[in-house]
């Protein structure tokens, strides 16, 4: 078979990856009060792994990214769980979550909340299963 | 608010998670799930004791109030259910770490089996229906993959119809759900009987009733049984003991809380409608269990009649009654482990798996007979064993409310549970000696001692009946009861 030249494809999906992730750290952020949030951010960040696998080849893909999206699924959900755990040591309900706001230089006033770190944790097993998914899906074929 | 109660959903879901890190040391993944289980049983037993004195215990996720975000309610019932599975659930652990092999093991085979009590105990404990749904499909989800987990052409094959009726039933599921979500505006449980018992049971509602009851008879293989003796007789002795024992309860333990909570109020439509699935259960089960040759097949239509003598219970619908089958669910959990275990035993040991292929077994494996002879005096409810009274409570209560053939039917399950089951004892264990002394598989200690803990449970579970008689009056009194649930979910209705 002719080897591909698929120059356009590559630079392309070098550019459109790191939009596409911009996009998933916005909609992460976002998610705290607008439609978004981390199960989204998630999909969107995978779309953009699965981009970087579908245009170079997985062992390319892989040296430049060792993960093991295993792991980083069990990562994600531990991260969810155990802030689900912090409120039982403050003495409330499991899952509850607390927020306060401080004032940093240049961004201002900011809330900070362990609903984004629970966020994050959705996140990283989103990424980890649709990507452990797709992997498995190509191994097969 | 007892942040207690949710840690036998939330503990193996964490463990679980933790195996995963831990996949190369497999003595570390064997040490940690078996503390796990023990954990989630201790707890239940204490939490068990607490609701005594305390009443219902209940936990609002979130410090959301209770009909608006999810409450997990620990009562009796679903307390000796989530102490039973753990108990369970240790067993057949115990059977796995000398039968699984290693190339499952690092498979993240005990991860998986973490996953599935998360799903298991919080199908017990949550007060929510979409919350049910959702960790029914843990359940589903950790039992798809032990199926098939070993990936031989059988399990393949028969996961696939497992995953498709229960894709299926997940969807009737959904369907059901956003049904009652439209017509009550509700899906909390205890809310959602205030509300139907404010508007009455409509034929719209008890439409919707049928529709969850299918769903549940699918999932327990009450009378929509057909997907079951194949995805139960696939996959590792240890995961088929615990699928028997514990699957089909869920889908049990869902139709006692929504019938006796929920739709209560016409009990001439759907609990009749019970009666008849239970009763076509009991004479399909009975006529399959002595139709195979195949032992697992005959094991797993055994799963079938208990569903269906469950189920007289909740159709028969007496505090006697409910009481009589959550004495015999306690003790088909811990039975059919066992009958599951054992079959398993004997068709590793010889290699066939038919019963016109074995015979004279007892003169090599003599303990490994009697124990096949326990189980089968336990299932068939011979006193002292723990089937014993779970028989003679749903019977009586079925004199008393006048329904004679459920009662037969009942009954004459029994006899074909027994005849069965001695097939078995006769077929395999008696009559020549095909197995010489010398070429007999040795049967190793740590294969007997899981079985060996279940028949003292079943026996002791038939002798000390009276200890746990309290928890299990106060759990009939509840499911009869309902406004105690409600009363304990929405104080302030």
């Amino acid at each position: 078979m002719k080897e591909t030249n698929d120059v356009i494809l590559h630079m392309v999906t070098k550019v459109v990856v790191f939009i596409i992730l911009t996009l998933a750290i916005y909609l992460f952020i976002a998610g705290h009060n607008q439609p978004g949030g981390g199960f989204i951010s998630g999909l969107v960040l995978s779309s953009a792994f699965v981009l970087l696998y579908l245009s170079f080849d997985v062992e390319t893909v892989n040296s430049g990214l060792p993960l093991n999206f295993v792991v980083v699924a069990a990562v994600g959900v531990f991260l969810s769980v155990t802030t689900g755990f912090l409120a039982i040591f403050n003495g409330k309900s499991f899952l509850t979550h607390t927020f306060t706001s401080k004032t940093f230089p240049l961004i201002g006033k900011t809330e900070m909340g362990t609903v984004t770190l629970f966020e994050a944790g959705v996140s990283l097993a989103v990424v980890g299963v649709v990507v452990t998914i797709i992997l498995g899906i190509s191994e097969d074929v | 608010m007892s942040n207690l109660i949710v840690l036998p959903m939330v503990i193996p879901i964490l463990i679980g998670i933790i195996l995963i890190f831990l996949r190369p040391y497999i003595k570390i993944q064997r040490w940690v799930s078996v503390l796990s289980v023990i954990f989630s049983g201790g707890l239940g037993l204490y939490l068990l004791k607490q609701i005594q004195t305390n009443g219902i215990l209940t936990l609002e996720f979130g410090e959301w109030k209770a009909p608006f975000g999810i409450v997990f309610v620990a009562d009796s019932f679903s307390m000796l259910l989530v102490v039973t599975t753990s108990f369970v659930t240790l067993v057949c652990l115990l059977y796995a770490f000398a039968t699984i092999g290693r190339a499952l093991e690092s498979m993240f085979f005990y991860s998986f089996v973490q996953f599935l009590i998360a799903g298991v105990n919080g199908s017990f404990l949550t007060g929510d229906l979409f919350n049910l749904f959702v960790c029914f499909e843990v359940m589903l989800v950790a039992s798809y993959i032990l199926v098939m987990i070993g990936g031989k052409k059988d399990q393949l094959r028969e996961s696939i119809k497992y995953i498709a009726i229960n894709v299926l039933s997940s969807w009737i599921f959904l369907v059901a759900i956003a049904y009652l979500y439209g017509t009550l505006g509700t899906l909390n449980m205890a809310h959602l009987a205030v509300r139907v018992s404010e508007v009455g049971q409509t034929p719209l509602l008890t439409t919707i009733s049928i529709l969850l009851l299918i769903v549940f008879s699918l999932k327990s293989g009450l009378l929509l049984y057909f997907w079951l003796p194949g995805s139960y007789s696939v996959p590792p002795t240890a995961v088929a003991a615990l699928f028997g024992a514990l699957l089909t309860k869920v889908g049990i333990y869902a139709m006692f809380r929504i019938f006796t909570l929920i739709f209560n109020h016409e009990p001439a439509i759907t609990h009749t409608l019970i009666g008849v699935m239970a009763a076509v259960t009991l004479i399909i089960g009975s006529i399959g269990a002595i139709a195979y040759k195949d032992l697992r097949q005959i094991a797993a239509f055994n799963v079938v009649i208990a569903v269906g003598f469950i189920m007289v219970g909740l159709a028969v619908f007496s505090t006697v009654a409910l009481e009589g089958s959550i004495y015999y669910l306690i003790h088909d959990m811990i039975v059919k482990a066992l009958l599951f275990l054992l079959v398993g035993t004997m068709i590793a040991l010889t290699g066939k798996n038919r019963l016109n292929q074995m015979s004279g077994l007892i003169r090599n494996y003599p303990v490994l007979g009697w124990l096949v002879f326990i189980v089968t005096l336990s299932l068939a409810g011979i006193p002292p064993f723990s089937g014993f009274l779970g028989k003679v409570l749903v019977g009586g209560a079925a004199v008393e409310k006048g329904n004679f053939v459920l009662l037969a039917l009942a009954f004459i399950s029994s006899l074909f549970v027994l005849y069965s089951l001695l097939r078995i004892f006769m077929n395999c264990f008696w009559g020549e000696t095909i197995l010489s002394i010398e070429d007999e598989p040795p049967l190793k200690k740590s294969w007997l001692i899981p079985s060996i803990i279940l028949s003292v449970a079943t026996f002791v579970l038939g002798v000390g009946a009276e200890s746990i008689a309290v928890y299990v009056n106060d759990a009939a009194h509840t499911l009869m009861n309902p406004e105690i649930y409600i009363d304990a979910v929405l104080p302030d209705k």
